[in-house]
């Protein structure tokens, strides 16, 4: 068999095989998902200070879809899609991933199933509208849009699952001679502890979509409660389900989700500051470990979503102690971040930025999940605003920030072509300067008592009539912010369009890992490597003492 | 371009690839199959008025189809022996048992299924009956895909026997895993379903 076949134009740029081309497709597509969730979001925002622009059932599906589309289709397809295709064999110096085909089929399921999705917006009565939890009997009854979502979410379910398998066949079998465990890059250990979460917490998630697609379809009634009424009228089901049931699968996957967006991230932000720093990361292996713990934990934090669905107060103490223990990984990762900048010689370029911020963003969105963990001050928070400022200051200005921060750090080993710094500059500057002004305001809503659905932003709400004023303020920052990503699509086109040089600098960042030392920028076509490099050392050996340069690659003897 | 280790073993972990792709893979289907068997316990056991579908259910024909997964696994394990020993043709011929045991299992499901459609039995009847379709309808699902496989390997598949050997033993181990687990999947749902 002939090694070196003539690659078409379909199997090199749509059904490629080629891990580094997929992590691109994977990309793309997810950031203009992204987009396109973000857009949502600018119409929501201006819905509630201008009622009755949408209709409440349209702002419900954007709603619904916003999250959706940010959570499945947006931010997990960039981190892990598109960084772990990309940078884990590289990184690992491997040719490509263990399983290309089935690579090419979770990128395909993934594009079909956001494809799907996105077809409820052109059927009667709109997308999904049931919120991104799509929680029954709501979503049981609601429009043919929930049906869609739910095919589509088996479709993504299939596609992670592919991919989460390949990532961790890869890390685990094709780790070039030398790269033992405690030497591989801080990233690839997140991405290899994702890709645990994502095989084991998606299943139930699988089960619950099924089942909730056998209540529409088929007419079962495995969360119809006996005796719902509907429109006045008895549900004409056979009951005796439980809608519990379907909380409890959700969050089960949906808890680990969370570190599904926040790990790989994590890794993102550990490579370049490492990278910035010039010294070893503080503490790797305890970080290792956090990590490794944290992935164990997640599995059993669930219910903290629901202590107000009555499940008992046994129950509820349970989970509140699970969850203030995974706090506890959680702050060793972001204390060893902290430590690490101590004594460091500190190169503030602009992925470096995005990764210094990432620190207290995502400080402010894990102190504020505390509340929200203990079934005390979890209850009068529970469904406001708050809840909605916790969690997006950990996904936007902490899991987006680190999106960026990559985007700015490995733009020159994808294209040969460093991205500009003044317009990355600009880009982090208000980027930072309106995420803070559009978020932080959440919190006082949501202290306030301000719940977190009503299409006009709280207008009829006693309880918002205090905290209302910010809706104005908060549109204002949605808008900075969407110019703020200006500089970042021009910087991206420009520096796309700018002639290559003659011979890229393969490591313009002076960095230890392979995919800088042993690999061309871009890297070579099928099989990364120019030669198979071997691994002598760990992956942070910066400013070894005694040494001429203040860095010393990973395949350097 | 070649992927290593996708015939030969890694030393250090004693596994090809794909072999540590299906036990993935299964874990995954642990879940599955966790999550359903997880919710069938909380619906039976939170609801006063379960419709017991003992009574309805075919125990003769269920146990009957108990004993063809059971050989078929067993006829798996030979076939993958058989390869081992470079043994084609009975390759073929364990194969081919296990492909007639899959099938048969499926027209018995077929008649079962039919009989309960005929009585209106349909799994919007009652919550255990939506468990019972659902839950043997998924594993018939996972049978239906073990075919598919069989038929790929001993059709078109078969060619690579000739060009890598290695390869295509170790690709008859994965599916046997996988077979394996379907039967278990089975031998669990057998019980909880028809028997208690």
């Amino acid at each position: 068999m002939s090694e070196h076949h003539q690659e078409s134009f379909w199997t090199k740029y749509v059904f490629s095989q080629d891990h580094k081309w997929i992590g691109i497709q994977y990309g793309v597509t997810a950031l203009f998902f992204m987009l396109f969730g973000f857009a949502l979001m600018i119409v929501m925002r201006y819905q509630m200070v201008h009622a009755g622009t949408i209709s409440p059932d349209t702002y419900n599906s954007f709603g619904a879809m916003h999250g959706t589309i940010m959570v499945f289709l947006g931010v997990v397809p960039v981190i892990v899609g598109a960084y772990g295709n990309y940078l884990v064999p590289l990184q690992i110096g491997a040719p490509d991933m263990a399983f290309p085909k089935l690579n090419m089929a979770s990128y395909w399921c993934y594009f079909l199933g956001g494809v799907t999705m996105l077809t409820g917006f052109a059927l009667p009565g709109g997308a999904a509208n049931s919120g991104w939890t799509s929680y029954p009997p709501l979503a049981n009854i609601a429009t043919t849009g929930q049906t869609v979502w739910l095919l589509g979410m088996l479709f993504l379910i299939a596609s992670s699952l592919l991919g989460s398998v390949n990532i961790i066949v890869t890390t685990v079998q094709l780790r070039v001679e030398g790269l033992t465990w405690m030497r591989l890059p801080f990233f690839v250990w997140a991405q290899l502890v994702t890709s645990f979460l994502l095989v084991l917490a998606f299943p139930p998630l699988q089960a619950a979509g099924i089942f909730q697609l056998m209540d529409r379809v088929v007419g079962t009634s495995f969360f119809m409660p006996s005796g719902l009424v509907v429109g006045g009228e008895v549900h004409a089901a056979a009951g005796g389900g439980s809608p519990l049931l379907w909380q409890h699968l959700f969050w089960f996957l949906a808890h680990p989700e969370v570190y599904v967006l926040i790990l790989p991230a994590m890794g993102i932000v550990a490579e370049i500051l490492a990278n910035n720093i010039r010294k070893p990361l503080w503490g790797y292996s305890l970080m290792v470990k956090s990590v490794i713990f944290l992935g164990f934990m997640s599995f059993i934090v669930w219910a903290h979503h629901m202590f107000l669905t009555g499940m008992g107060q046994g129950m509820s103490m349970f989970f509140a102690i699970t969850t203030m223990i995974i706090s506890v990984p959680s702050v060793i990762l972001l204390t060893c971040f902290i430590l690490s900048l101590w004594g460091g010689s500190i190169r503030y370029n602009t992925p470096m930025l995005f990764a210094l911020s990432f620190i207290p963003m995502f400080g402010i969105g894990g102190l504020t999940g505390l509340p929200l963990g203990l079934p005390l001050s979890d209850i009068p928070l529970h469904d406001t605003y708050y809840v909605i400022g916790h969690f997006h200051y950990v996904v936007a200005p902490g899991t987006i920030f680190a999106i960026f921060a990559g985007i700015y750090f490995w733009f020159p080993k994808i294209t040969g072509k460093p991205l500009n710094e003044i317009l990355g500059k600009v880009h982090f500057a208000f980027s930072f300067l309106f995420m803070n002004l559009f978020f932080m305001p959440m919190f006082f809503q949501g202290l306030a008592g301000l719940s977190r659905r009503l299409s006009d932003g709280g207008q009829s709400y006693a309880h918002a009539q205090g905290v209302i004023h910010y809706n104005d303020f908060m549109m204002y920052a949605s808008w900075g912010l969407a110019v703020a990503q200006l500089p970042f699509i021009i910087n991206i086109i420009m520096t796309l369009i700018k002639k290559t040089d003659e011979n890229p600098d393969p490591n313009p960042w002076e960095a230890t890992t392979l995919e800088w030392t042993a690999a061309p920028s871009p890297p070579v076509g099928h099989g990364n490597f120019p030669e198979i490099p071997s691994v002598y050392r760990g992956a942070y050996d910066y400013s070894v003492p005694g040494k001429d340069k203040d860095f010393i690659p990973q395949n350097e003897n | 371009m070649k992927i290593p280790y996708n015939e030969e073993l890694r030393p250090d972990t004693g596994l090809y690839n794909a072999k540590l792709g299906i036990w993935l893979f299964l874990a995954s289907e642990v879940m599955l199959f966790g999550a359903l068997f997880s919710a069938y316990i909380m619906l039976r056991s939170s609801n006063p008025y379960w419709f017991d579908i003992k009574t309805i259910l075919d125990v003769p024909l269920a146990t009957f189809n108990t004993v063809l997964l059971i050989s078929s696994s067993v006829t798996m394990v030979m076939s993958w022996v058989s390869l081992k020993l470079k043994d084609l043709n009975k390759f073929k011929l364990y194969l081919g048992l296990t492909l007639l045991c899959s099938f048969g299992f499926l027209i018995v499901k077929y008649f079962e299924y039919s009989a309960k459609f005929a009585h209106g039995y349909l799994p919007s009847y009652s919550t255990s009956l939506a468990c019972y379709f659902t839950m043997t309808g998924l594993h018939v699902i996972h049978v239906i895909g073990g075919i598919v496989v069989f038929l790929y390997l001993l059709g078109p598949g078969i060619k690579m026997w000739d060009s890598e050997p290695e390869r295509y033993t170790n690709r008859i181990e994965v599916i046997g895993l996988y077979w394996h687990f379907v039967d278990l999947v089975w031998i669990f749902l057998f019980p909880s379903l028809y028997l208690l």
